[in-house]
């Protein structure tokens, strides 16, 4: 039976699952153990369930913590290390990048590493420039980085299950306006595939291919253009590493206009990859040119008024889906 | 409190005017965020107010400072305008950053504020860079870095130690050790009491101070400079303190003990214990500490006053100051 839950409490259900599910799964990461329970509160209550030997405590070092994380990973554990900020990976990014990355590569194949960052991004709560980044592409950017980025807390549970399971390094990014939002979630264990796109809304004349709470940004649109007449197709790829091409080649076929939207800085962002990617693949498919919404090349400003203003809107991709079938 | 040196009244009620102006800028603050007015997040410094104004209070305006994300009383104890911080929590265009920083980025070039941080130990590093800027350019600055104990468990805490003992640098590093990094108690985040005997692994001098007596950190403070300015190299300075609130305006700080921030407030409030050493010594009466209260109390008022009546940032704000 389905339960109406939110996003938090279903990233906390499927960290729970697994941890019960298997011994060598732990989380570590500042301020997680309870009764802080996590400055998101996704890992309340773990501690007092499964001890302080799984659900760890660190010192604010991220070095450490991602570092420790693929060191445990390639000797036979499998932790999931929690970044409080998508921003602190800086501080972390030769763990991320040099080390946790390439680690099956540069050895030729003979370690694994079975690990998770779980972390979260985002603007829209007045956070500023060094709290609420969008740094997706910069991941996805490094090969031997999966990137996984949920919208609902259905895919929330099942693609955390999934980046636990995968035998390879997941960045898991969540976002901050998203924990408290709602949504169905199945009773029974499942998993929702890295590299498996969700069409979250079915629709013939354009296409709209948006990534994380940009996603609920389509969606609004879509219903707001739906009264003017124009059928919208929302295509969440839920991961940008693996990507589910296919599924969006698909929509595109069907509609022959594309819209790219996200909320990381237009700039080299995803974005951009994806337009290469259809011009490679479907060119032919395009009635118009691919259109992106993105944020402006700002650090993210305090100021609510100029956060809204980088920021994507709803209006803005209403006029840009009309943009594009002129 | 002791206090060894000659200090006149001008210079004790200053002090105590500051601290006021911290602790009231703070509870303020608090006040207008849980009521929705300002935005973001905010971490008040209230009960570490004579480790900012005993600090500032021995360096120059000339002298830099950088701080982190429990910055307001660093940059009230540098000479910051309330009225442009108040402003810059708002997000408005009058405020320091212009708004586009907030409560965590608060910087002031001719203050020789480097900035508040959002970064753990992102201050560190850039401090110690200021230092080195001074000694190369030949002049008597000296640099402080404020931090908490928390941000001593981060590698760029470590690599400006060693890097500022190697180059025998002008910078003082203070950390305010209140015994909490977020909600992990000091004992949860390191194996010492002493965040000052990290100091040993670097070569550099520490001394440590009751981060709740003004006159001690004041004059040990005063003491380092000095040394710093004769180019003896860094110092490591603790100052053990205490956050009276939880870790951001609104954490119900449910990680420690119940009756811990009490006693802190009760026996080691250090508004009300210089307070009493100027009333015991007879250097200033009720009357006159009331007064301060009394008249930081409006000027914080007003700061709110000029904060709500500031505009909102222009739009095109948002586009302007980004390098490339
Ligand atoms: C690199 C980095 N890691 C984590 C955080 C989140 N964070 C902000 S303040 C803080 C605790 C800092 O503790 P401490 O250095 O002792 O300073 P205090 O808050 O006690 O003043 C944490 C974990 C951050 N802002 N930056
Ligand atoms: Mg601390």
């Amino acid at each position: 039976m389905p339960r109406s839950m939110t996003y938090r409490d279903a990233l906390r259900e499927a960290l729970r699952e697994e941890l019960i599910r298997d011994e060598r799964i732990f989380l570590l990461g500042e301020d997680i153990e309870d009764p802080f329970g996590g400055t998101y509160k996704v890992t309340q209550g773990l501690t007092e369930e499964f001890g302080h030997d799984r659900v760890r405590n660190t010192p604010i070092s991220e070095i450490a913590i991602t570092g420790v994380a693929l060191g445990a990973a390639m000797t036979g554990m499998r932790p999931v290390a929690e970044l409080m900020y998508v921003d602190f990976a800086g501080c972390a990014m030769d763990q991320i990048m040099n080390q946790i990355a390439k680690m099956r590569y540069m050895s030729g194949g003979q370690v694994e590493a079975p690990l998770v960052i779980r972390t979260q991004q985002g603007t829209g709560r007045s956070s500023a420039a060094q709290h609420a980044q969008s740094l997706e592409a910069m991941f996805a950017h490094i090969p031997g980085l999966k990137v996984a980025m949920p919208v609902t807390p259905y895919d929330a549970k099942g693609m955390l299950k999934a980046a636990i399971r995968d035998p390879d390094p997941v960045i898991f990014l969540e976002h901050k306006l998203l924990y408290n939002t709602t949504g169905e979630v199945p009773e029974e264990d499942y998993v929702v595939p890295l590299g498996v796109a969700d069409v979250k809304r079915v629709g013939t004349d354009v296409t709209i291919v948006a990534t994380s709470r940009m996603v609920l940004h389509a969606l609004d649109a879509a219903e707001i253009l739906a009264k003017d007449g124009i059928s919208v197709e929302v295509v969440d790829p839920r991961s940008i590493v693996p990507l589910d091409q296919e599924t969006i080649f698909d929509s595109l076929r069907k509609t022959h206009r594309l819209m790219v939207v996200h909320e990381a800085v237009e700039r080299n962002g995803w974005g951009a990859e994806l337009c290469a990617l259809v011009m490679d693949h479907c060119f032919d498919e395009l009635d118009a040119p691919v259109k992106r919404i993105a944020s402006k090349n700002t650090p993210v400003p305090f100021a609510p008024v100029l956060e809204n203003f980088v920021v994507p809107s709803v209006e803005e991709i209403v006029a840009g889906v009309k943009d594009l079938l002129v | 409190m002791e206090c060894k040196i000659k200090i006149e009244k001008g210079k004790h009620l200053e002090l105590l005017t500051l601290m006021n102006r911290i602790r009231l800028f703070e509870q303020i603050a608090e006040e207008l965020f849980l009521h929705g007015e300002v935005p973001g997040f905010l971490h008040s410094s209230i009960g570490q107010e004579a480790s900012a104004v005993g600090v500032c209070a021995a360096i120059g305006i000339d002298d830099y400072m950088a701080t982190t994300h429990r910055g307001h009383g660093h940059v009230v104890a540098k000479g910051g305008d309330v009225n442009r911080m108040m402003a810059e929590l708002y997000g408005k265009v009058t405020g320091y950053c212009r708004g586009k920083g907030g409560s965590m980025h608060i910087s002031c070039r001719e203050l020789g504020i480097l900035g508040a941080n959002g970064i753990v130990a992102g201050g560190i590093p850039i401090t110690t860079g200021a230092a080195l800027s001074a000694k190369m350019r030949g002049t008597d600055q000296v640099a402080v870095s404020f931090f908490g104990d928390g941000a001593s468990d981060e590698g760029a805490f470590h690599e400006s130690l060693n890097i500022a003992s190697i180059y025998k640098l002008p910078v003082l590093f203070v950390c305010e050790n209140n015994h909490y990094a977020e909600s992990n108690p000091q004992a949860k985040h390191q194996n010492i009491k002493d965040v000052a005997v990290r100091a040993k692994a670097y070569n550099i001098d520490s001394v440590i101070a009751d981060g709740t007596d003004i006159m001690d950190v004041y004059q040990k403070t005063l003491t380092a400079v000095e040394q710093l300015r004769k180019g003896n190299g860094p110092i490591l300075m603790e100052n053990k303190c205490y956050r009276w609130s939880g870790h951001y305006v609104g954490d119900p700080a449910v990680y420690r003990p119940k009756d811990e921030p009490l006693e802190w407030k009760t026996n080691r409030d250090p508004i009300k214990l210089y307070a009493g050493f100027l009333m015991e010594n007879k250097i200033a009466d009720s009357k006159e500490l009331e007064a301060i209260t009394e008249q930081e109390t409006k000027r914080i008022w007003d700061a709110v006053e000029f904060a709500r009546n500031s505009d909102d940032p222009d739009l095109t704000v948002a586009m302007e100051d980004v390098y490339a």
